[in-house]
């Protein structure tokens, strides 16, 4: 009798995933006990997983082990994105508290979906393995779908899940097909297999199977990085879902997508890297400019920074087409950058925000710096740092991702994107304009800050401002993730 | 204690920042005034340590550098925040600190009760730590920050009385002509560091090491560029022709500042920065004679202005514009020693003479006050007798109008007939050296005639104020008389330590202290002289320059006399002279008419310029093209965004089409 051989089982790699799996199922079972009026303990809760996940990432850094068969590997690269995960999934637990409450569906699920989406955000850092990878991804999915449709009462909120759950589905199919037809060409799901395949098979090159799978897991990826021309769901979803989950999308979900987008095309592609260099040079500019032109005409600001999203995403792929080590980390830095200062804005908007998503347009913005004038400094800070301008994160990050194209070559590509950084200053500075320049007849006075989301603002504030003026640290970190 | 120099600027800008963030709550005078005076104090006694720690060393070695850390590195550009401490930076720092501490004593009294008291010694704080910076800064940027920073200082404290519109405007012209100077300033700075970098590799700006590369720039052509640019800016900062016209209007400021500003301090920066660059000045002989015929020139120029004005504060002014002229004609013939000597025992009796006027002023003010004039108390015309009833102030204006005048024994002597001495001897300029010297010989003559026309005026004669008002003069308060008597002694002792060399054989071996301490500074530059002119010292017989040293003492007698015979002895000639020849006077009262040049040649027609671009071209070519292309995206973004049906269709075509153009680029290229 054949006997099947067992993988030797180490689970160290993988264990934040399981503490965090862990805790998302307790507190789903936890949840049927609790009250509503209590279900905010469940977000004490789940940050305190969060932290002790965050621990036991960390214990990882500086020590690539690999597991399951060289399916899953935790190395710096893993460690650093898989922080930045947990900071949004954090970040946006802080700032749900109040806006559960205010749209009244404090259901207690919200806390385990987003360990979940957590999750699956993990497993695509750290997967080795397309499956794995695949798997992290539905994952993820699957837990954003009903995110984006927590709103149980709200049309838009459903429209969102919806068709966030269609066009996921759709794109899944490209990239299902395009790890169907890799394995197809390379006999092997192991993106390290593949590489190796690629090394000895070097013909494999020019085969048209390989390339196009090559070309449809790049669309798969595009989808969930919102690259054009696949950006289309997320002004939608975006605006409809509950403001904490855009939050937690637009940050955490996003650069999971680039974590495995770059692992997977670096290490597995790596002779085919002037193809898909070509190929993220289009969608760069596609993107930036995309992403920076249509939030020009927005009035409602959650959609507002739907584009704004978008744009930034292509500033990412601005040093992801640099494809050197500067690029790689830039990416890195400017993910984690993105995720404080956007959850900043973001936890403002909440603040801002009126029972069923009222209040949301620029317009609603006027005299806040007259009324409440912390609160539009702090806005501000979050929007100087997305504009880009010192000494804030948001420019420390987009140098990087800037330089680093430039040193690669890419001048002309810089020079675009420093134009759209430019063209995106208006829709920024348009919302501090209403706030400081345009009088207001509302004073304001049902802004009611609340503990949490006051730690929100305040660690988002401080990581813009420090990343802004004291990069050296963390930017030294991420050079030291990109090491492969 | 070299290494705590970076103290000497810190605590004037912890004054600073105390007064200018909390000096509108302190209220109490004495606080903010205290604050202010001792955090200069503190600066003179760390300067002091300094002073006496470079003289305990060997000459050779009195040079120290202290970097805190890198300022701007960008490529080959590298700039330290760092302070150099020299021979010529320590005589800089003693004044600054010295005269200064002296100068914040005084202000406080004389701004007792002014509004925004807190305002005016922030200011002052920041001037003094802006021109510390400027001295001690041991690279060209850094002493460019400091540079501004006085600048900027002046503008705030000449506009100090900013609801008077003749004062803000004052404080703008400041402002304006110091930037065209500025703007000279750093094209020399660019042209050096490029020259040097791009030609030899050697990109520094640090003054060390340019001078220790000085042997680099040629002599001629790229030296003569680099030093006319530096002059353009010591032009506009130390108020020579043709861009002086600044400082007889900022004399709109309080009095201690034109003392410590625009007479002491600020306005010598110029010279310092040119004896500070000495090494490129030396290569070119026609930069240097420019220097030298620009400051000779000024020197004449201004002392004519000065013998017709009235305002007791503007002859001061117009005599401070002559003496640094005499600096600059000192260092244009290469006698860079005679130039910082003159810049030291000037800032001693020019301060000394704006702090007497001032407490004239004062006193002047206040018994105006008392009978409810609305005469003007600065115009001398108003004065007369004052000394029976100001005895100290009279005693220290005189002691130091003496020494400007230059009578032998004061500090004004020795550093003038220096500075006319080397104009005459020096062969760095061939023949020109006596019309230089008879420019400053005249110069000479005239500052004695109107400085001691200011003391009859003021002090002598019956007085021209009415009798209840002269009841009310009296003496200042000891706040105020005793920086004037400090400032006097030194008007007097400053002189004994630049002693002629000649003067100080015969007074037993007296040697030039004050020449052989700034030795090391000027080695370079002399050493060049004297190889590339044979003969540069020593050809002339000592019986000429007894003889000199004797013409000028009798030039100073001359001018003492005139004055003394057309205001004391018959009042009524000046008058007489003046309805001779109208025009003349007219021409000279109102400075030549070179405002009025300067309106027509060049203010009147920028403006017309700047409100064509503005009109023109700014409101129609410039906004044009900018809301042009913002109109051009928006409306394209409008368009755009109809891409976003809704439809979950039509996304995904959106998808598949978008799937397919790339694939299809792939396959069938």
């Amino acid at each position: 009798m054949e006997t099947i051989a067992i993988p030797a089982i180490n689970l160290a790699p993988i264990m934040p995933e399981i503490i965090l799996s862990c805790i998302a199922m307790l507190l789903l079972l936890v949840n049927v006990f609790v009250p509503s009026e209590s279900k905010g303990y469940l977000g004490v809760l789940s940050l305190v997983g969060l932290v002790a996940t965050a621990a036991s990432v960390v214990s990882g850094w500086g020590q690539p082990v690999a597991a399951f068969g060289g399916a899953v590997q935790l190395d710096n690269f893993a460690v650093f994105f898989k922080l930045i995960f947990i900071c949004s999934a954090a970040l946006a637990i802080l700032i749900s508290d109040k806006y559960v409450v205010r749209e009244e569906i404090n259901h207690g699920e919200l806390y385990p979906l987003i360990l979940f989406a957590t999750v699956g955000m993990m497993l695509m850092a750290c997967g080795m393995d397309l499956m794995v990878i695949f798997l992290g991804l539905e994952v993820l999915s699957i837990s954003l779908y009903v995110l984006a449709g927590f709103n149980r009462g709200s049309l838009k909120s459903n429209e969102a899940g919806l068709k966030y759950f269609l066009l996921g589905a759709f794109s899944t199919g490209f990239l299902l097909y395009g790890m169907a037809l890799t394995y197809g060409a390379t006999g092997s799901t192991k993106i390290g297999n593949i590489a190796g395949f690629v090394a000895t098979n070097p013909q494999v090159a020019t085969n048209s199977l390989f390339v196009v799978g090559m070309l449809l897991i790049a669309v798969g990826f595009s989808f969930k990085t919102a690259a054009a021309p696949f950006h289309m769901w997320t002004p939608d979803v975006y605006e409809g879902a509950p403001t904490p989950i855009t939050a937690f999308m637009s940050a955490g979900p996003k650069a999971a997508a680039f974590a495995a987008f770059i692992r997977v095309m670096i290490v597995a592609f790596p002779t085919l890297k002037h193809d898909w260099t070509d190929l993220l040079w289009i969608l760069a500019v596609l993107t930036m400019t995309v992403g920076n032109i249509i939030a020009l005409s927005q009035d409602n600001i959650k959609r507002m920074l739907a584009y704004s999203s978008i744009a930034h995403a292509g500033y990412a792929l601005v040093g992801f087409t640099a494809c050197n080590p500067e690029g790689v980390a830039g990416i890195l830095f400017y993910m984690l950058s993105y995720t404080f200062m956007n959850i900043g804005a973001f936890a403002v908007i909440v603040l801002i925000g009126k029972k069923g998503e009222a209040n949301g347009n620029v317009q609603d913005f006027a005299g806040l710096g007259q009324k409440r004038p912390l609160l539009a400094a702090i806005l501000c800070v979050f929007l100087f740092s997305l504009a880009g301008i010192p000494p804030t994160a948001g420019f420390v990050g987009k140098f990087y991702l800037f330089s680093a194209a430039i040193k690669s070559g890419y001048i002309w590509l810089a020079i675009i994107g420093v134009l759209n950084s430019a063209a995106s200053v208006y829709y920024y500075l348009r919302v501090m304009v209403y706030m400081y320049f345009k009088p207001s007849e509302e004073d304001f006075d049902w802004v009611g800050m609340t503990p949490a989301i006051a730690v929100c603002l305040l660690l988002c504030v401080a990581t813009t401002l420090v990343l802004g003026v004291v990069p050296g640290t963390v930017l030294e970190l991420a050079q030291k993730a990109v090491q492969f | 204690m070299l290494e705590y120099v970076w103290l000497i600027p810190l605590f004037p800008l912890i004054g600073v920042l105390i007064n200018g963030l909390f000096g509108k709550k302190i209220k109490n005078e004495a606080v903010i005034g205290g604050i202010a005076t001792l955090a200069v104090v503190g600066s003179f006694v760390v300067a002091c340590g300094i002073l006496f720690q470079l003289i305990s060393m060997p000459g050779e070695e009195r040079h120290f550098e202290k970097t805190i850390f890198t300022w701007i590195q960008s490529g080959t550009f590298k700039a330290d925040i760092g302070f150099l401490v020299d021979p010529l930076s320590a005589v800089m720092l003693m004044v600054v600190t010295g005269v200064g501490s002296l100068i914040h004593l005084y202000s406080i009294g004389y701004m007792h009760g002014e509004e925004g008291f807190y305002r005016y010694f922030t200011y002052l704080n920041l001037f003094t730590f802006s021109m510390l910076l400027l001295v001690s800064g041991n690279n060209l940027l850094l002493m460019f920050v400091g540079w501004e920073g006085v600048g900027l200082c002046s503008y705030l404290l000449i506009g100090y009385y900013f609801h008077k519109k003749s004062a803000g405007d004052a404080g703008k012209k400041a402002f304006v002509m110091n930037r065209v100077g500025d703007f000279g300033f750093l094209l020399g700075l660019f042209t050096m560091w490029w020259f040097l970098g791009h030609n030899y590799n050697v990109w520094t700006i640090n003054f060390r090491e340019l001078a220790s590369h000085a042997d680099l720039i040629p002599a001629g052509g790229v030296a003569t560029a680099i030093g006319l640019f530096f002059f353009l800016g010591a032009t506009g900062k130390s108020a020579q022709i043709p861009l002086y016209t600044w400082l007889p209007d900022a004399m709109e400021g309080p009095t201690p500042v034109s003392a410590l500003i625009h007479a002491a301090t600020m306005v010598t920066a110029g010279v310092y920065m040119i004896g500070r660059m000495n090494f490129v000045y030396i290569k070119s002989p026609t930069a240097l004679l420019v220097v030298a015929c620009v400051g000779g020139a000024t020197a004449l120029f201004a002392a004519t202005i000065g013998t017709a004005q009235n305002d007791i504060k503007r002859v001061l002014a117009y005599s401070t514009v002559s003496q640094l002229g005499y600096m600059f004609l000192a260092m244009g013939v290469g006698a860079f020693t005679a130039g910082i000597f003159h810049l030291m025992t000037h800032a001693f009796f020019k301060a000394c003479l704006f702090l007497g006027s001032g407490s004239v002023i004062h006193a002047m003010h206040h018994a105006l006050h008392h009978v409810h004039s609305d005469a003007d108390p600065q115009d001398m015309r108003n004065m007369g007798g004052l000394r029976k009833k100001m005895p100290i102030t009279f005693l220290t204006f005189l002691i130091a109008t003496i020494a400007i005048a230059g009578i032998p024994g004061f500090a004004g002597f020795f550093s003038k007939d220096e500075i006319l001495w080397q104009a005459f001897s020096n062969p760095l300029h061939g023949e020109v050296n006596i019309v230089l010297w008879a420019f400053g010989a005249v110069a000479a003559l005239l500052t004695a005639f109107y400085m001691f026309r200011l003391v009859f005026m003021t002090f002598f004669g019956e007085t021209k104020l009415s009798e209840k008002a002269y009841h009310h003069l009296h003496e200042s308060p000891a706040v105020i008389t005793i920086p004037l008597i400090c400032l006097a002694i030194l008007s007097v002792l400053g002189g004994y330590i630049g002693m002629p060399k000649l003067l100080g054989e015969v007074l037993g071996g007296m040697p030039n202290y004050f020449e052989h301490w700034l030795e090391p500074v000027f080695a370079y530059s002399n050493n060049y002289m004297a190889h590339s002119l044979p003969g540069a010292h020593g050809e002339h017989s000592p019986a000429l320059e007894w003889g000199l040293m004797g013409v000028s003492v009798l030039i100073a007698c001359c001018g003492i006399a005139f004055a003394y015979a057309l205001y004391i002895v018959s009042p009524t000639i000046p008058e007489k002279f003046t309805s001779a020849f109208p025009a003349l006077h007219r021409a000279v009262y109102k400075k030549w008419y070179v405002d009025e040049i300067y309106d027509f040649c060049f203010v009147n027609p920028c403006k017309a310029l700047g409100g064509f671009l503005w009109k023109g071209f700014d409101v129609v070519v410039v906004d044009g093209i900018v809301n042009g292309v913002a109109g051009i995206v928006k409306g394209f973004s409008g368009i755009l965004r109809y891409s976003q049906t809704g439809y979950v269709h039509n996304y995904a075509y959106g998808m598949v089409l978008g799937t397919v153009v790339i694939v299809a680029v792939y396959v069938f290229r």
